[in-house]
């Protein structure tokens, strides 16, 4: 399964054995390239308590399923993988993870960062976050992570 | 017709989703959204500045002037905050 949406937690250990086994037909990789996102205990200098991720549920996939095959198209990769966390979430808990296998390394590293500032602009997923003091707050869109996007448009 | 409302905008609206009749005089999302405006006070909060606002129309990201149908599965939603 390449793309996840669950509310349950990954094992990175069983993930990256998936990863470096050889796609099917195809050569053993040469290269693992693998980010996972985690919930942060501070946000905009206040504590967070806990996070609560809400989603579409078939368009989330079908934009993940989209951004992976575009990474898929551009890079030469064995494999690719995204898999993020739906429901509540407390800090230091895995939310994303997002993986691409190669011959070399930077096809896979490059193909994990396009995936991943995809990901953030174009995934339909909503974070709130609640503080120590109980109150609620969605969290607001950086700018700095549309920039990031931008960049794979006007490279290559 | 169906509407979806996700994160900030639910909470104003008070629904997930809700199912409108078609309108015959709906021929955009904008249209569409001078409609529900006049649902409530809530509706009226969540679509107030469409600039802080995304649309999708049978999942796919559109803009304000694409065209909607009775069938249509029309969402709105804040910028996306995952990863």
């Amino acid at each position: 399964m390449t793309i996840r949406v669950q509310e349950d937690d990954f094992d990175l250990t069983r993930i990256y054995s998936e990863l470096r086994e050889a796609p099917t037909g195809q050569h053993t990789p040469g290269a693992i390239s693998l980010f996972v996102g985690l919930v942060r205990d501070m946000n905009n200098n206040h504590t967070v308590a806990a996070m609560t991720l809400e989603h579409y549920p078939g368009m989330t996939e079908t934009r993940l399923t989209a951004i992976r095959d575009a990474a898929m198209t551009r890079w030469p990769l064995g494999k690719a993988i995204i898999i993020h966390r739906v429901g509540k979430l407390y800090p230091n808990d895995q939310i994303v993870l997002v993986g691409a296998t190669s011959s070399h390394r930077q096809a896979a590293t490059e193909a994990t960062a396009f995936m991943m500032d995809y990901l953030k602009t174009e995934a339909p997923f909503w974070k709130s976050e609640q503080t120590a003091d109980g109150v609620t707050e969605w969290v607001s869109t950086r700018e700095s992570d549309m920039t990031a996007r931008t960049r794979w448009q006007e490279t290559k | 017709m169906n509407i979806r409302y996700f994160a900030w905008l639910r909470e104003h609206i008070g629904a997930s989703s809700e199912d409108i009749t078609y309108d015959q005089t709906v021929k955009t999302v904008s249209d569409l959204v001078d409609i529900l405006r006049q649902q409530s006070t809530g509706h009226q909060k969540a679509l107030a500045d469409m600039t802080l606002v995304r649309v999708a129309v049978n999942q796919v990201y559109v803009d304000i002037d694409h065209p909607v149908t009775a069938h249509d599965e029309v969402a709105f939603f804040p910028p996306v905050t995952g990863g």
